[in-house]
């Protein structure tokens, strides 16, 4: 494998913050930076940029050491959350303003600029101000405003935050489409797990200024390893202590069986719609079947998703009809069963 | 039996009452007089004006000399103050120095200061002994007290604190992420300032320019002062205005009605555009 076209290690120092997190990205490759809010992916992302000062680690770009490059000068394009399109400039422009500031004559720059909005689709609002664009329209000017110094890194912030849901699923696609063309490295920062596997190649969890989880994102959604990636992508996740074929849950007394043999300290999860629920205790069939209490009950989709508090704390999603048959409702005592082999279990 | 109102009932029929309470006199009663006392001089003026000689009379040459030399005086000023004072505002607003209050409060003093005493102390700075004047005389043969240019440099003294101020408080309500914006895609620290921070901050500077150039109009203390009274050459607006009261009463009418108009003029052509940020 080739050495990665950007490599950071970045720390951050602020008031009862610290943000310390390695990142490397291959060229041409995407990575999305996943967290909650305030866990310091914007931070991460604005030290690359050299807009938040780095307290100690180091960015090496392309072989070259940028640590203490002014922004000015870093071969970076930035799209900003809200897009931070300048206001008194037209859409060619705001496109033309990075070149012109990098010594391109104006008349070249703005050819140029014309030339990316019209590869955006956006050949009739050129001469038209931000304030008239759509959300859609100006995100689509700000990438292109990024794209035009030909960055060799390229730096999103929440790219699709600021589109309402319709909005979002064109834009999500035609970002996917020029984020492929791109040959440099990509950094996209968000909180939606679907931006991170659409968008991006790998994923980088971070929470609490720390890295907790690095992967593609099918293994990132598939082996979470923490709450809130599990929470993100939709599974109950524990952690234990395992003995053969059982695992002994942390938190509780619970124990968990699998359909293999592991040992060690390991994560077990399975997904909502693995779990059935019984008034009765079941014979037989599930090995995992554990007492609980309806916590609470609400509508998810088509499915009902039904959570469970008592030894093993999570959610079930079953189907209204069961939800009827069983009449459930909160506080009821019910039982719940899981199969071995929906039971995922990795190394922790 | 009535029922019990609900909440809403009852706020309903409380509502009318407030706006139908008591009639505040004792906030209208004063703001009344107020108003009173800041137009009737107007009104005064208005009234006894000439109005039949009004015409000859701004074609004497006294009163156009004056005229034109505030006027000129007062647009040289503000484009000195500009040129001096939106950099000194970003300095304030943005730059991060030891004893940046201190420099804050030391601009904000030409404001508070009589005139007068801003005249007597550009004398003693830049007099023929002054301070720094004892060697511009010395090298260069200059002196500035009682030149036109002494007319402007009072102007730029009293009136550029106001634009110094109107642009800092526009710097600092201005959106600094346009800036790293900028900085992402190439801009150095002067291009940023010239193509974004400037066009931002534009009603700020242009209500601060009006401010300023109202100012160095209506400048008498610290002109008459350091500049003297020479008809033609440091005899501003404001001080025919003062002399032309002792000696001709109707032609001081007259001066003032002018420079009433000129600055109602000034207010109301700037005032759909940019005094909205005054």
């Amino acid at each position: 494998m080739s050495a990665p076209s950007l490599r950071a290690h970045l720390v951050v120092d602020r008031p009862g913050f610290r943000l310390d997190a390695e990142l490397a990205v291959q060229r041409g490759e995407v990575l999305a930076l996943l967290g909650p809010n305030g866990a310091g992916k914007s931070t991460a992302l604005r030290a690359l940029a050299g807009l938040a000062p780095m307290s100690a680690g180091g960015v090496v770009l392309e072989g070259e050491d940028i640590t203490t490059t002014p922004t000015e000068r870093r071969p970076i394009g930035m799209v900003f959350q809200d897009y931070l399109l300048f206001g008194h400039m037209s859409a060619v422009e705001n496109v033309a303003f990075g070149p012109r500031c990098h010594g391109v004559d104006a008349r070249r720059a703005r050819r140029e600029a014309a030339a990316l909005l019209d590869r955006m689709g956006l050949r009739e609002h050129a001469a038209a101000r931000p304030a008239t664009l759509s959300g859609g329209q100006a995100q689509r000017v700000a990438l292109a405003r990024a794209l035009a110094v030909r960055p060799r890194l390229l730096l999103l912030d929440e790219p699709l935050s600021a589109l309402d849901a319709h909005t979002r699923l064109t834009v999500r696609s035609h970002l996917r489409r020029h984020l492929r063309d791109f040959d440099g490295a990509t950094v996209v920062v968000t909180h939606d797990p679907l931006d991170a596997m659409v968008l991006a190649d790998k994923v980088t969890v971070i929470e609490d200024g720390a890295v907790v989880q690095y992967g593609a994102p099918a293994d990132v959604a598939r082996r979470p390893r923490t709450e809130y990636v599990a929470r993100l992508v939709g599974l109950n996740l524990y952690r234990g202590n395992a003995e053969r074929s059982e695992v002994r849950v942390e938190a509780g007394e619970a124990r968990v069986a699998l359909h293999e043999e592991t040992e060690g300290d390991v994560f077990v999860a399975f997904p909502p719609r693995a779990v059935a629920l019984y008034r009765e205790r079941p014979d037989g069939s599930p090995r995992n079947v554990w007492r609980m209490t309806i916590d609470g009950i609400e509508r998810f989709g088509d499915q009902v998703r039904v959570h469970l508090d008592g030894e093993l704390p999570m959610s079930a999603d079953i189907t209204p009809a069961a939800l009827a048959d069983l009449s459930l409702s909160p506080g009821d005592a019910v039982w719940a069963g899981v199969k071995a082999t929906e039971v995922e279990s990795y190394p922790a | 039996m009535t029922p019990v109102p609900s909440r809403q009932g009852a706020a309903r029929e409380r509502a009318p009452r407030v706006g139908a309470g008591r009639f505040p006199w004792l906030l209208v009663v004063p703001a009344v007089v107020g108003i009173a006392f800041l137009v009737l001089p107007f009104a005064g003026l208005l009234i006894r004006a000439p109005w039949s000689t009004l015409g000859t009379r701004l074609l004497m040459p006294e009163i156009r000399g004056a005229l034109l030399l505030s006027l000129g005086t007062a647009t040289l000023a503000t484009a000195i103050a500009l040129v001096l004072g939106v950099p000194l505002a970003w300095l304030l607003a943005r730059a991060a120095f030891p004893g940046r209050r201190v420099v804050r409060a030391l601009v904000t003093v030409p404001m508070v200061i009589p005139p007068v005493v801003g005249g007597v102390a550009l004398l003693l700075a830049l007099g023929r002994r002054g301070v720094v004047g004892q060697y511009l005389d010395a090298w260069f043969g200059y002196t500035m007290p009682f030149t036109p240019a002494a007319v402007v440099a009072a102007q730029v003294f009293v009136a550029m604190p106001f634009l110094v101020i109107s642009v800092e408080g526009a710097l600092r309500g201005a959106d600094r992420r346009y800036e790293e914006a900028a900085a992402t895609l190439g801009a150095t620290r002067v291009t940023v300032f010239r193509r974004i921070t400037l066009p931002m901050v534009l009603p700020g500077v242009a209500a601060g320019a009006v401010l300023c150039w109202a100012r160095a109009l209506g400048e008498f203390g610290a002109t008459i002062t350091f500049a003297g009274n020479f008809p033609g050459r440091t005899q501003t607006m404001p001080i025919a205005v003062y002399l032309a009261m002792q000696t001709d009463p109707e032609s001081a009418i007259v001066l003032s009605l002018v420079l009433l108009l000129v600055s109602l003029l000034i207010l109301v052509s700037l005032r759909e555009r940019w005094v909205g940020a005054l």
